[in-house]
């Protein structure tokens, strides 16, 4: 392809038709609602006579939002390609019983528990989205199947905890620099290669694309199975990294670890929250960073304040119709051009 | 490089057993505007899909440049240079006009995606088409209809494409965009392109295109020199006979006003004072924007008039929501049938029915006795009452769509575009099916940006200016008195 090179002078590059300027894009209001919720919830905490952002409570808001962050990311890419993955908090609870049940115990197979949960997590992965793309099953369906496939094999082999840990892999659960924990920092940085990914390289573009119209995508000369295929291996592995990090903090494996925490629908939550459309084609993992920290907080302000756990869930609910309800009014208002 | 790059010999393709290409020949040669024309269904789309490497051919050959070629995906199709522009815009709306163009071979540079060549390269051919008013960097969903047209012919050239076919091109375009479009395709011409041009609007096969290749019913027909046919005689071809007069006569005396607008405004039009009277069609024209289709919406109660007055019968009334205005007896038949007219993967007979069970009560919602009888009068061709509209003809989907309203008996009935996409044997049955309503005492108000429809409908034309009313011309004014009107001025000129 010839490239020409021009030297495009700034001041006319603002001037055309539906240029870029700033907007209160889902992103940008899910981070002001982070910090009223920051602000608001520190009075409340205050008015309690506590503290919500001394050390502790940093650390309880980044400790919540490593395993949720982990498995939010991964629902991104799949949420954005237009696909759903609701096999996380099963494939979570297996992964973290095939590491430590490798492990042992035994410090020499740390390495090997973890690449065989990882390599556990790619082929469910692969096997949502071949369900998907040669089966044609809906995604919803697809995945759910698969979930209940990995719940039956868990309560056949598992009535609770099996495997252990040893006590060097812990450090990846417990150790931290100052207020945050070394966990929430490698969760970070998974999160900014997943955004690198998606925004920067060509499959990520081709998830929006896929997720944003199939067929033109496909008629575009998308590899659209290859996308949808790629971005399930990608969410189930990092289900797999965060089972890993449970068994980690856990010292033991255990089935319902994922479940128990509801990381399925918690992890959509959080990908919604952000800003992404469920239809697929717009979000990101920088959206998601912040739906899993207002989560995060709200879970810590109650913590802080000992609220009711019913109410708790009402408050979740509510706060994620009303970003929803604000999403769509958004798109009402901007949407039709003609 | 030969004078044909593109041959195609002897293509068949049927589909779940039914033969929709049965034979097809084609010759594209470099430097010509090729015209595809035939009725809906006569198997365009299918081949320039086959083309376009979407579908496979069941037998026959493609040749490029001499050479036999097989196209496994439209990827394949892209990178032997045949770019295709489809019927249907192929943008997402989401992305950027860069990221549009190069979907599917973005430009890679250390792994990453090499924003700024992509940015750079899609300005200079927007540049290079005098397109520059539109930004590289614009998330496709704030262009207009025609700056998506461009966009989709910037990423046909951004292939390096030697081969370009244009499926309706100008089927979503207002007059005066669709002379930019002329333009172009003349430029891409003369660069040496080979151009296939589907439409089925007969003044631009005429003004565009070099030779004609003819098929009816999946066969190839005919392929003559532009220069060597009439009009007539390209339709007989299309159709197996010679139409009759398109337009019907226009029917007898009007009767009392049924729909009035007093100064009727909101946010896209203001001051609007129109009347329609029970018998008549009043064509309503302008250019896209001009605020036409806002008019037809506020009636139907979709965008609802904030200020004036809007009289059913003489009486004001208010439609704050569709479901008022089908009960009030206005019926709307949308310019996007597959978006907002039909339920696609529902049944002919769901559809038509859809109106009346939604807006009637008791036993006149559940009532289906006449649907075979509905479903004649407005002539819908399919394989019975269960078959799903998608897989119609657009003429068909259109029959379906004016069937639906018909089944509640409007007393108003407001047509957006009624012929957009349909073949010239389908739009006379569309033309016939109106007058017919409107001699039945049917207050019709037709949209139309086909101005020969438009004129040869209408028994009187309100024309539209940038959200108002520019003035009212009688029946059979000319193109040229409604354009003035139209693009705001000489009005004393053709008043």
């Amino acid at each position: 392809m010839s490239v020409v090179q021009e030297k495009v002078p700034v001041a006319r590059r603002a001037q055309p038709a539906g240029g870029r300027r700033f907007a209160f894009t889902p992103t940008v209001t899910v981070y002001l609602a982070l910090a009223a919720l920051l602000v608001v919830g520190s009075v409340l905490v205050a008015v309690d006579g506590g503290v919500l952002l001394d050390q502790g409570g940093i650390l309880n808001i980044l400790t919540r939002s490593t395993v949720l962050g982990l498995v939010a990311v991964g629902q991104t890419m799949v949420i954005v390609t237009g696909s759903l993955d609701l096999s996380v908090a099963y494939l979570i609870g297996l992964c973290s019983l095939v590491a430590a049940e490798t492990m042992a115990g035994q410090g020499s197979m740390v390495f090997p528990g973890v690449a065989l949960a990882l390599a556990v997590a790619a082929a469910v992965g692969l096997v949502n989205g071949l369900v998907i793309t040669v089966l044609k099953a809906n995604a919803f369906i697809a995945t759910l199947g698969v979930a209940l496939i990995l719940r039956g094999w868990l309560e056949h082999n598992y009535t609770g905890p099996a495997g252990s840990v040893p006590r060097s892999f812990q450090h990846l659960g417990y150790d931290r620099i100052g207020p945050v924990p070394v966990a929430a920092l490698l969760m970070l940085l998974i999160a900014a290669g997943a955004w690198w990914y998606m925004r920067r390289t060509r499959p990520g573009y081709h998830m929006y694309a896929v997720g944003g119209d199939i067929e033109v995508a496909r008629l575009s000369g998308v590899r659209t199975s290859r996308t949808i295929v790629t971005a399930h291996v990608l969410c189930a592995l990092m289900a797999g990294l965060a089972g890993v990090f449970l068994a980690s903090r856990l010292g033991s494996g255990a089935p319902y670890v994922g479940t128990d925490a509801g990381y399925d629908l918690e992890s959509i939550a959080a990908v919604v929250l952000g800003g992404a459309a469920l239809a697929g084609g717009r979000g990101g993992v920088v959206g998601t960073l912040g739906g899993v920290l207002i989560l995060a907080t709200l879970d810590t302000i109650f913590d802080d304040l000992a609220v009711d756990p019913f109410f708790k869930d009402v408050v979740r609910g509510v706060v994620l119709i009303v970003a929803v309800a604000l999403y769509a009014r958004r798109k009402l208002t901007s949407g039709r051009a003609s | 490089m030969s004078d044909i790059p593109v041959r195609l010999e002897g293509i068949t393709k049927s589909f779940l057993g039914v033969q929709v290409l049965r034979g097809v020949d084609l010759e594209l040669r470099a430097g010509e505007v090729h015209a595809l024309m035939g009725e809906n269904g006569a198997g365009k789309s299918t081949l320039l899909k086959v083309l376009a490497g979407v579908h496979k051919p069941d037998t026959g050959r493609v040749l490029l440049d001499g050479e036999e070629v097989s196209f496994s995906a439209p990827r394949d199709a892209q990178a032997a240079g045949i770019a295709i522009i489809h019927q249907e815009l192929n943008l997402l709306p989401h992305r950027t006009v860069a990221e549009n163009v190069f979907l599917g071979r973005e430009p890679v540079k250390r792994g990453q995606v090499d924003r700024r060549a992509m940015e750079a390269e899609t300005r200079r051919l927007l540049e290079w088409l005098g397109e520059d008013g539109i930004a590289a960097d614009a998330e496709v969903v704030r262009l207009s209809v025609a700056q998506r047209q461009v966009v989709e012919i910037v990423k046909a050239l951004s292939t390096d494409a030697k081969v370009l076919a244009m499926d309706e091109p100008t089927a979503a375009l207002a007059d005066h965009e669709v002379e930019l479009l002329y333009d172009l395709v003349k430029r891409l011409r003369e660069r040496g392109m080979a151009i296939l041009y589907v439409s089925h609007r007969m003044r631009e096969v005429f003004d565009l295109s070099q030779r004609i290749t003819v098929l009816k019913d999946g066969a190839f027909v005919t392929c003559v020199e532009t220069a060597e046919i009439t009009s007539d005689q390209l339709v007989r071809h299309m159709v197996g006979r010679s139409l009759d007069a398109l337009y019907p006569d226009r029917s007898s005396a009007a009767g009392e006003v049924r729909l009035a607008l007093k100064n009727a405004g909101n946010g896209r039009v203001r001051d609007v004072s129109l009347e329609v009277r029970a018998g008549e069609i009043v064509g309503l024209a302008g250019l896209q924007g001009s605020g036409r289709s806002a008019i037809a919406r506020a009636v139907w109660g979709v965008q609802p008039f904030t200020s004036g007055v809007l009289e059913l019968d003489g009486k004001p009334v208010r439609i704050g929501n569709p479901r008022t205005a089908v009960r009030k007896g206005i019926g709307y038949v949308t310019e996007d049938r597959k978006g907002e007219g039909l339920a696609l993967s529902q049944s002919v007979r769901d559809n038509a029915l859809l109106v009346r069970r939604a807006a009637l009560r008791g036993s006149a919602a559940r009532k289906h006795t006449d649907l075979a009888e509905l479903l004649k009068s407005v002539n819908v061709v399919s394989r019975g009452q269960h078959q799903e509209v998608r897989y119609l003809s657009g003429g068909n989907q259109q029959k379906v769509v004016l069937g639906k309203w018909l089944a509640v008996r409007p007393r108003v009935l407001v047509v957006d575009e009624p012929t957009r996409g349909i073949d010239v044997g389908a739009k006379q049955a569309v033309y016939r099916l109106l007058r017919d309503l409107a001699a039945d005492g049917m207050a019709i108000l037709m949209i139309s940006s086909e101005l020969p429809e438009l004129i040869g409908m209408s028994d009187r034309i309100v024309v539209m200016h940038e959200g108002a009313v520019a003035g009212e011309l009688p029946a059979g004014a000319s193109e040229e008195a409604v354009m003035g009107l139209a693009t705001g001025h000489g009005i004393g000129e053709v008043a």
